[in-house]
């Protein structure tokens, strides 16, 4: 069976809403039902094959071809399968997926992995705010799985993150790590502003040295066992993350942020 | 049955069913995963007064182990479920947690999951960070050399405990030798510890005593001072009898290492002082597991 492809025809002036096209809910669903399925389009819907040429047959392998920024919700809550984006993903990709895979080969927008559960994405470009986050007014963020961004992240990723790791290749903005609860955010690059802005508990692990706000209390250099583990478990990623030369396990540990519990940590390699 | 003019008794050993567990501790070197792994596996001869049997399965390679660093492999036995968690957790607490550069891991992957490190975290007194990778947790408790890291929980698996073969020659150095290259050919076996000092027991005993407190007595029919005495199992020449009891995680793990180490005994033969292999057994009653020694060795 080939891969069941949604062809973009044109790019709408309005944002459009993706969540109906996950492969559980197009699973055993014949082609002329999920044509004649209807997709927010702004303030009206429009039907799948208005604005997508269909093809294939496979719903546990879902393509979108042509995609651009203004496409929202793709993978909205995906349970098992996988969503391939050739091309941008607007806001709110995979927004409380369950499991599966997704894989963006372009860019990102806002709120992407918000408050996903398990599974995972990746993001073979840059990524808007807010990833791994909690919705507004939500407390509770990414619960768990991988995401693995090869560009920049935005502003506040990880926040109010309670399980899981995000594992940046390139930068990542300020508010890195803000909120966090638990979990693990890896960063190559550099990062910005207010790291770790009232992090509670969980690991950020970075490449570079920090700008290290007075909140954060360091605890000196370290070899940490846990981290060969951690690195590990990259080792399967088609990611610099794989890399061996990437690995290491000695760092400084700098615990805060101590006007919140003060159980997080920034993990930064010794070089 | 003779081989190499041993001679193979028509009797067998009986065994129990016990469960099971296995954990890899992990140093900075091989020299300090062996300390930790001696003192966890220590005073665990047998379950009688010991609560439960242990010992070192084998060394492994960095290559072998979670975290990349030497490692020993060791198995512990008990009677039941909740004996073997409260052995195993108290174990790790006093024996690895405590040991420099130590680090802790699963053994077993399947089984129902018994606690290693989950209630080691309090030892932390609230700093312990709990790391949830590839589906495993681990948790690292702050110590005074760094870090002590610890998989939360490990496996418990169905096993089998008692399988045995007796070793009877002409005197004591030649039954020692013969049953230190048993455990040598033995200890090449996965999936068995043999749990006595060095591998080997010199004090085999029987069911009841003459002392109403005492549940068990040394076993008189192989004890070659009381030949006069009592109603013997030993010939005239015997002047030494050794025992080499084995636990393992299948019965079929039992019987590869029984094999192997009868037949490296056997390879000494009579010329070397070895006589006879027997077997403790208890009629059959108590164990439903049976390992018959010439269907072993067939």
């Amino acid at each position: 069976m080939s891969a069941l492809t949604f062809t973009l025809k044109h790019q709408p002036d309005q944002r459009v809403d993706m969540s109906p096209l996950v492969c559980q809910k197009l699973a055993d669903m014949p082609l002329a039902e999920i044509a004649a399925l209807t997709l927010q389009n702004g303030k009206r819907k429009i039907r799948v094959d208005e604005l997508f040429i269909i093809a294939g047959s496979d719903a546990q392998d879902i393509v979108i071809k042509n995609s651009f920024n203004k496409l929202d919700f793709i993978g909205k809550e995906l349970d098992g399968g996988c969503i391939t984006v050739e091309g941008d993903a607007g806001a709110y990709l995979g927004l409380g997926m369950k499991s599966g895979e997704i894989e963006v080969f372009g860019n990102v927008g806002l709120y992407a992995a918000c408050e996903m559960k398990k599974g995972f994405l990746t993001i073979n470009g840059n990524v808007g705010d807010f990833l791994g986050a909690a919705l507004p007014g939500n407390k509770m963020g990414m619960k768990g799985g991988t995401i693995l961004v090869k560009g920049n992240v935005g502003e506040r990723a990880g926040d109010h993150m309670r399980r899981g790791n995000i594992l940046i290749e390139g930068n990542a903005g300020d508010y890195c790590g803000s909120r966090m609860t638990a979990g693990t955010i890896a960063v190559m690059g550099q990062t910005g502003k207010y790291l770790g802005f009232a992090m509670r508990r969980g690991t950020l692990l970075l490449w570079n040295q920090p700008q290290v706000s007075a909140r954060f209390n360091d605890c000196g250099a370290h070899t940490l066992a846990f981290l060969p583990i951690l690195f590990a478990s990259f080792k399967k990623l088609n990611s610099k993350f794989a890399d061996s030369s990437a690995a290491f396990n000695r760092v400084r540990r700098y615990a805060g942020d101590m006007s919140e519990m003060g159980r997080g940590e920034v993990l930064v390699k010794i070089t | 049955m003779i081989i190499n003019g041993v001679a193979i008794d028509a009797t067998f050993a009986e065994a129990f069913p016990m469960k099971a567990t296995r954990a890899i501790i992990t140093a900075q070197n091989e020299k300090w995963a062996m300390i930790s792994a001696q003192a966890m596996t220590g005073f665990a001869t047998s379950v009688i007064a010991c609560g439960c049997e242990a010992g070192i399965e084998r060394v492994l390679d960095p290559s072998e182990t979670p975290d990349g660093r030497p490692g020993v492999s060791i198995m512990i036995f008990a009677m039941g479920g909740k004996g073997l968690a409260k052995q195993l957790e108290t174990r790790a607490g006093q024996c690895v947690l405590t040991s420099p550069t130590s680090a802790l891991f699963a053994g077993i992957d399947g089984g129902t999951r018994i606690a290693l490190g989950k209630n080691l975290r309090y030892f932390g007194d609230g700093f312990q960070v709990a790391k949830l990778i590839d589906g495993k947790r681990y948790w690292r408790i702050p110590v005074m050399d760094g870090e002590f890291l610890a998989e939360a929980t490990t496996g418990q698996v169905e096993a089998v405990g008692g399988g045995n073969f007796l070793v009877l020659a002409e005197s004591q150095p030649q039954a020692l030798a013969a049953c230190e290259a048993a455990i040598e050919e033995m200890r090449k076996i996965p999936n068995v510890i043999m749990p006595f000092p060095g591998g080997v027991v010199r004090s085999g005993s029987k069911v009841g005593s003459k002392y109403a407190a005492l549940g068990a007595s040394t076993n008189g029919a192989f004890c070659p001072t009381l030949k006069g005495m009592t109603k013997t199992d030993l010939s005239p020449e015997i002047e030494s009898v050794m025992e080499i009891v084995i636990d393992g995680l299948t019965k079929e793990d039992i019987d590869k290492a029984m094999r192997v180490g009868i037949q490296a005994v056997c390879d000494l033969g009579a010329a070397n002082g070895i006589k006879r292999i027997s077997a403790g057994n208890y009629g059959g009653k108590l164990g439903p597991f049976h390992f018959h020694l010439q269907e072993i060795m067939a």
